[in-house]
This record gives structure tokens, sequence and C-alpha cells, in this order.
């Protein structure tokens, strides 16, 4: 019995670790969907707020400090990706592909040349990281302090999701970004200024991408590393579509990935199935959801089509 | 017809002063002038592509002009976006609906224009307005409706309380009676009698002449993007207003020589078909065509039409009931199957249906035919035999420009990529040619060619089956016209001397006496 | 015919722009790291072009992503966006990965074998996605994402398995020299490249043919039909869900025999993955700078084959390598955003040429 319930402690708890970076970035897919810009470029964002928040740790020493910047860096990578699918008219789903190469392109790059040519960062003092929540106050290896055992970003972060359904279905924005993805002639001709919506939903996308992927390197692990994110990206643009565009399925989607991750790190490390057959389980869920319950999620209807302004 | 008129003479409103409008080389208003006053129903009267909707575009705000000036009230103002144009009182309904299919009647007349309290968008203050508004002008609309479950009549007069909501002092209602019945086109002129005793003006443009007869104080005509002039309309008769229109004498009637209809060639029994939404759309339908006979089938747009001719090409599987070609069996078969039984068709919609855009022009021309001889042999492409094959019918249908059999068919003109349809289609030479809004978008010259072609496949003997939203076209082509409504046949009238009204009745569900 | 060609230069024109600003990009992150790109990009043209051999070098990095660019430039002008050439190059290696270590039997039937099979498998891998797409109407781009990390675990999976693995590496066993693309010793010797193959040669011919295909043939008109409309293709009797999976699976068997080649010819083995390799990806850059042209392809992939060996050599200069991504990332953005440049230089030319 103690045996299940600390295998349960550590369950939830891996499942709270593995869920954040998804559900951040997803979250911020959501945005940029809804508005109608399809970001594939979330993975190449998430790399490089992985890589900020490592550095920006490394040499500040304020763990609070580093995420945000991490999450600037993926907002800049999201005015690029703005700038060629709003403006320029850019096919999205190509830009986002160039987004892919960039990130982590850069990302290494740049930790070449200010690591001595190592392609790893250094590794980080517990104090430069995120700090903990519940950091002793239940004692050591029981159950809660097993589930609790997580980096307080975390509990954030599911805050953040609820902040964002009430964006999304309470606010003026929130009316405008979702009509914006589905008839942008209508909310411009009501006087919404289209690319100003889209902007701010794909600027936000990678602002969040960056977090979520900064919250890999700044409490996951401590360091950055070119594989740090290995597909994170790409389950958080699966678990937004499998959560129907919506932020509150999203949220479900994400915890359900988050879950599988969190099978395969117990179960990993007891070497009984293989961890790369665990691995699969996320992709494989979402293709049998979507054979499963298609026709029932309503896409955008205006999402991956640029939008040319009225002369 | 017992028009009243709330014109106010006093009162000048908008006036558009030489207006020019380029895009690129093309200009698309050349000098163009308008005067509206308060209560005033003034209508643009134009051929498709004459440049009314690009003026229209220009006066809300969407286009800029390269020229001129806009008055409102006497006052020069220069739009930057279609806020201000909202802002200063000008409201359009654009012609394709611009709603937010997914979203409640209430939150599409708010949008962006919220009532908020504090962060949240106040849904009950705004839901009461909504309802105010309709009571006010009596146009019954549920708020709280999906717009994807509304009908079109409703979903045009959210488009209007829309623009009511915003304070719009002058609307303008783009083609407002293009896909409604006559019933509902008199609710809408009930309306807009409303919205002219409340002081409001209207800009109506449209390129039926009755409309205006039936409405309008003034109208303004406009050729090839030049204004021609502005007329009262109690002044003028119907025929005048299509000259100056079209700059020439028109004749509507179509010439057809008596024909006796011969044996039954499409034969189409107790058909019932559910729609894309799943609902039973086509209830039993039964319809005949014989050689030798255009058949019009009169109907409302989304009472089964659509549905019916999927059905005959292929596209939809019926869920029972017969369908035969001179006796053959073509009930359920895919479209190759359907189009080799002898059906050939000009689809409703051009550039989905009927043309490859990006494909060139001779390309397009043998879409059912690139894997046969000349066009291929042995699975490889003859270009010299398609090229030859285009030349030929580019010459015999007069497609222009000449010398563009390989130029991509997106370029042509919807005229001339219509012609591209029609040539081939025509030179299937099938037994069954169903034409669906063969004419749609398409300027005065190019109806009659297209009407010619009708006619002369219906002499050589072939049978024909017209559909169409236009009941004026099905009235001049028809030998025979069938009413569909609710996805049966509710009438069936001969073309010669048929009756608009009784016509207009059927299609609303009213049953033959 | 003029006006044709003028478009076609255009073409290359944007594609050269786009080139040059990645170029200029990246030398601008070399001056922020410190390193002269002048010394970069000297070292990078030296590995390339100073000995014969480098030449043969390009090549061989070249044949694959020659493949994969196919793969991906057959999808655009089929009007599907093989995204998913990395899973079918996963796929593809690892079916002659595992034939070539497994089957034992002569070379003039083993190569084949394993290009049958890679092709296959590739092709299966993208079909699986058309049947989602036709069937279930689930958008190809995200199916492709999803097959593509299964092809990866899956590829992880089977490299470890008893059998294949090699004890004490990370890696399967080398395949068996009768499976190998190599060129004759003799030639090699001469080369000076020890993994030189007929992988180049080979990714010509097909390119020829899937050229052949798209502008010749009865399949390639109604594959395109498909891909630019396929309402009005369907509603002119073309089967359109068929050609969907037809042009699914000749891309995708285009991205599994690239997967054999590299397996065949440069690798001779499988190792695990840390992460994704790339190949497909570099298949949608060689695609768009080869403007979805066969034969542009193939100058696509060499010229990407150089950047990648040549990449691999800057090290020796202190300079980090992902400075090719960072040009090639630009690259695919420039050229998806052409049309900045593309108005205000026709209008340029327009009025110089008099028209």
């Amino acid at each position: 019995m103690d045996v299940i319930i600390k295998n349960l402690g550590l369950l939830i708890n891996a499942t709270l670790i593995a869920t954040p970076p998804l559900l951040l970035a997803a979250l911020g897919s959501c945005f940029s969907e809804r508005s109608g810009v399809v970001n594939i470029g979330i993975e190449g964002m998430m790399t490089i707020g992985a890589f900020t928040g490592a550095v920006v740790g490394l040499k500040v020493g304020n763990g609070w400090i580093a995420f945000l910047c991490a999450g600037l860096a993926g907002a800049l990578f999201g005015a690029i990706l703005a700038v060629a699918c709003i403006s320029f008219h850019a096919d999205q789903t190509i830009a986002g592909t160039a987004i892919n190469f960039l990130g982590p392109g850069l990302a290494v790059f740049l930790c070449k040349a200010m690591f001595n040519n190592s392609s790893d960062t250094p590794a980080m003092d517990t104090s430069c990281k995120l700090p903990k929540l519940f950091d002793g106050v239940f004692p050591a290896g029981s159950f809660w302090s097993n589930v609790l055992n997580v980096y307080s970003v975390a509990y954030l972060v599911f805050i953040l999701a609820i902040v964002c359904w009430f964006v999304f279905y309470k606010t003026k924005f929130g009316a405008h970004l979702r009509a914006v993805g589905e008839h942008p002639e209508a909310c411009e001709s009501l006087g919404i200024n289209v690319y100003k919506v889209r902007y701010t939903c794909v600027i936000l996308s990678g602002f969040l991408a960056g977090l979520g992927g900064a919250f890999v390197t700044l409490a996951t692990i401590n360091q950055f590393r070119p594989n740090v994110i290995v597909g994170q990206g790409f389950i958080a643009i699966a678990a937004v579509i499998f959560g129907k565009f919506s932020p509150g399925g999203a949220t479900m989607a994400c915890l359900l990935f988050g879950f599988c991750s969190g099978v395969k790190t117990l179960v990993g490390s007891s070497n009984t199935i293989s961890p790369n057959l665990i691995s699969m389980i996320p992709y494989i869920v979402t293709i049998l959801a979507l054979v499963l319950f298609v026709g029932k999620a309503h896409t955008p209807a205006a999402n991956g089509k640029p939008f040319v302004k009225s002369k | 017809m017992g028009r009243v008129s709330y014109l106010d003479n006093s009162q000048v409103v908008i006036q558009m002063k030489d207006i020019v409008k380029k895009f690129g080389d093309f200009t698309a208003n050349d000098h163009i002038n308008l005067t509206v006053h308060k209560g005033e129903v003034h209508a643009i009267l134009g051929e498709n592509g004459a440049g009314k909707s690009t003026m229209m575009n220009v006066l809300c705000g969407l286009y800029k002009p390269t020229s001129g000036q806009i008055f409102i009230k006497g006052k020069e103002v220069q739009f930057s976006s279609p806020k201000d144009a909202i802002d200063i009182g000008i409201g359009m309904v654009h012609q394709h609906f611009m709603l937010i299919q997914p979203f409640t009647v209430t939150e599409n007349i708010i949008l962006g224009m919220e009532p908020t309290k504090g962060l949240v968008v106040d849904k009950a203050t705004a839901r009461k307005k909504v309802l105010e508004l309709s009571e006010r002008y009596n146009m019954k609309v549920d708020p709280d409706a999906k717009i994807e479950d509304i009908s079109v009549g409703m979903q045009q007069r959210v488009e209007i309380l829309k623009v009511l909501y915003r304070g719009a002092e002058t609307l303008i209602l783009d083609e407002p009676t293009a896909s409604l019945t006559p019933q509902e086109i008199e609710g809408l002129m009930e309306i807009i009698r409303n919205l002219t005793a409340d002081g409001k003006s209207i800009i109506l443009i449209t390129h039926k002449l009755k409309e205006i007869t039936a409405s309008s104080d003034n109208c303004t005509i406009i050729r090839q993007g030049k204004y021609i002039r502005t007329v009262k309309v109690d002044e003028v008769s119907e025929n005048d207003l299509a000259a100056m229109m079209v700059g020439r004498d028109v004749n509507f009637k179509v010439e057809k020589k008596e024909m006796k209809p011969g044996e039954i060639v499409l034969d189409v029994k107790d058909i019932h078909a559910r729609d894309y939404r799943n609902v039973e759309i086509l209830k039993g339908l039964s319809i005949n065509v014989r050689k030798g006979e255009i058949v019009g089938l009169a109907g409302v747009d989304g009472n089964g039409q659509t549905e019916l001719v999927e059905i005959l090409t292929g596209l939809r599987k019926a869920d029972s009931g017969s369908v035969t070609l001179l006796g053959k069996d073509v009930y359920n078969k895919s479209p190759k199957e359907t189009f080799e039984s002898g059906i050939s068709s000009i689809p409703a919609d051009r550039q989905k249906h009927g043309l490859i855009l990006d494909f060139s022009v001779e390309d397009n021309m043998i879409l059912q035919h690139f894997d046969e001889e000349p066009f291929a042999s042995k699975k490889f492409l003859n270009r010299k035999a398609i090229r030859e094959h285009a030349s030929k019918l580019m010459d015999k249908f007069d497609i222009r420009p000449r010398g563009t059999e390989g130029h991509p068919a997106g370029t042509l003109s919807g005229g001339n990529q219509q012609k591209v349809i029609i040539s081939r289609e025509v030179t299937n030479d099938k037994e069954l040619l169903i034409a669906v809004n063969p004419t749609r978008g398409l300027d005065v010259g190019a109806i009659e060619f297209v009407h010619k072609y009708l006619v002369e496949q219906r002499n050589k003997n072939r049978a024909i089956l017209l559909v169409s939203f236009e009941l004026d076209e099905i009235m001049s082509l028809s030998d025979r016209i069938e009413v569909i409504f609710d996805g049966q046949i509710t009438g069936s009238v001969p073309g010669k001397d048929a009756d608009e009204k009784e016509l207009g009745f059927m299609m609303a569900g009213g049953k033959k006496a | 015919m003029k006006k044709k060609k003028s478009i076609l230069d255009s073409n290359v024109l944007y594609t050269v722009i786009a080139i040059i600003i990645g170029f200029a990009i990246g030398a601008l992150f070399l001056l922020i790291a410190g390193i002269s790109p002048a010394v970069a990009y000297g070292k990078l043209i030296n590995s390339i072009f100073s000995k014969p051999k480098y030449i043969v070098w390009t090549l061989v990095y070249a044949s694959p992503l020659i493949f994969t660019g196919l793969s991906v430039a057959f999808s655009f002008r089929t009007g599907v966006f093989n995204i998913g050439a990395e899973g079918q190059f996963v796929v593809g290696s690892l079916a002659a990965c595992v034939i070539g270590i497994l089957v034992d039997v002569p070379a003039w039937i083993h190569v084949p074998l394993c290009l049958i099979a890679a092709a296959a498998a590739g092709a299966v891998w993208s079909f699986l996605v058309g049947l989602l797409k036709v069937k279930r109407g689930i958008h190809e781009v995200l199916s492709f994402i999803m097959f593509n990390w299964i092809a990866f675990y899956l590829s992880n999976y089977v490299v470890n398995l008893d059998g294949i693995h090699k004890d004490g590496s990370e890696a399967t066993k080398d395949v068996l020299s009768s499976a190998r693309i190599l060129l004759p010793q003799s030639v090699i010797d001469k080369l000076g490249c020890n993994v030189s193959n007929w992988g180049f040669v080979i990714a010509v011919v097909v390119a020829i043919i899937i050229w052949i295909i798209i502008e010749k043939t009865t399949l390639g008109y109604k594959l395109k039909a498909v891909g630019f409309n396929s309402s009005a293709a369907t509603y002119a009797g073309i089967n359109s869900g068929k050609s969907v999976l037809t042009a699914l699976a000749i891309s995708g068997a285009l991205s599994g025999l690239g997967g054999a080649i590299q397996t065949l010819g440069m690798g001779g083995r499988l190792s695990q993955f840390a992460g994704q390799e790339g190949f497909g990806f570099q298949g949608i850059t060689v695609a768009l700078i080869g403007a979805s042209n066969p034969i542009g392809c193939i100058f696509a992939g060499i010229f990407y084959g150089a950047m990648k060996y040549g990449g691999s050599k800057l090290s020796i200069v202190k300079a980090p390598s992902e400075v090719v991504d960072i040009i090639m990332g630009c690259v695919i953005l420039f050229i998806a955003i052409s049309n900045i440049f593309k108005a205000p230089l026709q209008k340029l030319f327009g009025k110089k040429e008099g028209k």
C-alpha cells in the first residue's frame, strides 16, 4: 500500500513537472490559432526561451528575471513570425518552419559563442532557478512532499490557464480575437484592427512558448542543452487541436500528455517497458483522438489564411 | 406599388464629388458623383463590374479614394478606416454577409462596440439594446441564436441591426435581395420604409430595375466606372434605366422557336437526401426533363437545389429514390460515371467547381478528357493536340483575349471564364446539360451569350435543366417551370406566360390552387 | 514564351536574394559572436571547393537532401504539404538498415531489396497520413508531425533491439557490405572520400523521372488538378481522394529512399537519435530553394549539402556550425516573404523593358 501511495505521489509529481512547459506553449498557441495564425514555430520559440532562461539565470542569478527574459525572447520570435505572416502574408507553415530552424540554430550558436564552443551551458545553482513553494514544508519522502515537490511556477501556470479562459470568453479582446480568426473581413468592416489583434496574439504565443521553454531549463533541469526541447512544442500544438482550440480543452489535453510523460519517467527508471514505446503514446493518442472525435472540433474558419487589408 | 417617400430635399446628408479610385492601372471609379438627402432612398444602378461596390467601399472607409472629396452634412471628411465612417454615421450591409458564424446574434451585433462592466463584456445590457432596436424597427431576431442556425432573411436583419446599433444615419445596402424570396423582399421594403420614416437615408445598390421603381426616390447610374447621370425614379421607365445602365437598348426577351418536347431524358423519382448538416433537405423530390426542352427549377436558395444538382452530378449520395437517364440507372454513381452516362453540367460556382484557375485555359478545356485520345497516348500528354483543341474552342466561342491558351484561366475575366466552361460542357455533347446560375456575376453581353447558347442546345434537341435564383432568367428561358420548396416540387407551370406573383407564392411554400 | 521565361528567371532571382540576405544575417551573428565572417565564410568555401574530394563529400551530403527535397517539392506541386518527410526518411532508413543487417543475399538482390523496402516504408508512412486526411478529414500537417515523432521513437526502439543493436554502442550493427551502395574501391581511392557512393547518381535519375511525371504525364496532370482545386477536379470526375493518396505515397517513397541512400551510402548503420536529424525539414528548404521544380531540387540539394559539409568544418576556425541553420532559416523566411521585394523589383525592371 505504501509503495502504491508513494508511486502515486511521484506520478502526480512527474505529471506536474512535465505539464507546465506544454501548457504554457499550448495556451500561447490557442491565442495564435484562434486569431487565425497557425504557429508551427512553437518548438523553435521554446528552444530560444529555454536557452535565454538558462543564460540569464546563470548571469543574473534570479530565476524570475530569467523566466521573464525567456518570455521576451520567445516574443521576439513571435514578432518575426507575425511580421512574416501578417504583414507580408507569408505561408504560415513555411514561416513557422523557418522559426524552427532559427530558434534552435541561434540558441546553440550563441551558446557556443558564449561558453567556449560548448553546446551546453554550465549547470546552475538552485539559487538561480525558480523557487519551490513547499520546499521543506512536509517531511521528506512523505506523500505530500512527493506530490508538491514542484517549482511554484507550476501552480501559476494552472492559474494562468483560468485567466486565459477568462480573457477568451469574457472580455472584449477575447471576443475580438475569436472573431478575427473566423471572419477578418467582417471585423475590419466593423473597425476592429485585424492586424493589431493578430500581432498581439502571435507575439503573446511566442512569449508563452518562451516561458514554457524556460520552465525546462529553470525548473525541470538546470542547464541548456541542444536537445532540451524535444517535441514539446509539437505536442503543445497537438494538445490545442485535441482540446478544440480552447484554453480549457488544451489544459486537459496537456494534463493527459503530461501524465503520459510522467508515466514514462517512472516506468523508464524501472526498465520493464521501453521508454521509447511510452514516448510514442501522446502522439498515438492524438491521432486516435482525432480519428474518433473528428467533426466535433470547429477549426477557426480563417485559420492559416493570410488577411489582406483593403486599400 | 404605393411607394411612400420621406425624402427631405432640404438636407443633404452625403455628397461624393469626383471620386476616382484606381487599382494599379485599372480605374474602378472614374469621377463619380453622388448626393443623398435625409430620408431618401437612393439607388445605385450598374452592371456587374461597373464599380458600384468600389464606390460604396470608398464611402464606408474600406478603400481610400485616389482623388475626390466626400462631404458629410456639408463638412469634408477623410476616412482612414471603416471605423471613421461608422463613427460619422455610415453603415454598410455587405452583399456577402459579414457575420461570425459561431457567434450569437447579439455577439455579432455588438462586435467591436461591446458594452463593458469593468473588464467583462456586459452581455445583459447588450441583449437588452438589441431587443429594443429590433422592436423599434419591427425586425424580428432571436438575440441568443447562433448565426449558423438562423435563416438568410434573419441574417440580413442582423446585419441591418448591426449598423443601426452603431448609430448609422445612412445605410448602404449592397444587393440586399440577392438571396431572398419575393415575400422576404417585401419584408425588406417594409424595413426600408420604417427606416426612412425615422429619418435615415438608404443607399441601395442593385442591378434589379423592379426594386428601384418600387422603393427608390432617385437613381444614380454608373457604367464602366463612370458616372452617367442621376434621375428621379418617377420620371423614367424601367426600359430607360436599362438602356442607361448598359449604354444601348437591350432586349431582355430571348427569342425561342416553338418546339415539341420529345422523350424523357432525365427522370428523377422520390429522392430523399440530407445536407451537410445531416438534416433532411430533399423530401421525396421528383422531376423530369425531356428532349428539346429547358426545364427551369425556380426556388429560393437553400430549398434543396444545390443538393439535387450534387446528386445528379455524383457529388452527393441520396438516401433513397431513383434517377435514370434515358432508362439507364444513374442513381448514386460517381461523378465520372454520371458524366459518362450522359450528364454534363455548368456548375454554380465556376471558380470552385468549374475551373482550375491555376491551370492554363487549354488544360481546363480537357478536364474530363485528359486521359483520352488525342490529348493523351500511353499515359503521356499530347501538348500539340491540346493546344489545337483549345484554339478551336476559343475561336468558336469567342473567348478573349485570343492567344491565351497557355495562360492560367484565373487571368481571364469572369465572363470569359464562364465561356471556357460552356465551351467545354457544350462540346461534351451529352444528352442532358445542367446549368446552375449560369449568368451569375456576368455583364449583360455575356448574359446574352450564355442564354443564346442554352437555347441553341435546346434547339438541337438536348435536354436542359436550368437551376437559377434569378426568377427573370427562369421565366425568359424555360419551356416548363418547376418550383422547388422545402425539398419538394410544389408546382409546375408552362414557361410561356408564367405569372411572377404565382411563382413567388409557390416559391414561398404556397400550393397552387 | 519570353514572358514565361522572365517569370522563371525572377523566381531564381528572389531565391538568390534570399540566400544573400541569409548569409548577411549569418555574418551579423558571427560578428556579434566575435568571429570574422570573412574567416568563417572563407573556411566554408575553402572546405567545399579547395580539393576535388571535398566536392565529392558535398555530393555525398547532398544526395539524401535531394531526395527529401524532391519529396517535399512533389507534395507542393500536388497540393499537400509534406512536413512529414522527416518521419518518412527515418522509417526508410530504418527499413533499409534492418534489411541490410538481417538479410544475407548477394548485392544485386540486396541493394534493390533495401531500396524498395525503404521506399515502401516511406510510402506507407505517408499513405497513412493520407488515409487520415481523406477518410477522416484530419489536416495532414498535424498528422505528419505526429508521425514524425512516432517514427523517431520507433527508430530508437528498433535500434536498441537485440540482434540489431551493437553492444557497447549507441547504434546498430553495420549493414552487410552487400547492401552498401559504395562506389568500387578503386574509384573511392582515387576520389579520396571513403564513403563515395551511387546516391547522387540515383538522385539525379529519380529527379528526372519525377520531373517527367509532373510535367508530361496524365498522372501528373491529374495530381496537379487535385492539388490546385480538388473540388473542380472531383466535379470533373477525377477521384480526388485517390489522387491525394497517390501523391502522398510517391512523396513518402522519395523520402524513404533518401533515408536508404543515407544509411546504405554514407552511414552504414543507424544511431540512436537524441533529437530529430532534420533531413526532412531540410528537404523543405531544398524544395523552396529549388522552387518546387525537381531539377531545381538537384541544385538546391547540392547547395544545402555543401553548406552542411562546409559547416561541419567551421569548428576548425572556432565558428559554431549552427550558423548554417541560421542562414538556412533566414533563407526559408525570406523566400516565404519574397513578395516584399517582388513588387518593387518588378516595377523597376518592368519599366526598363518598356512594358
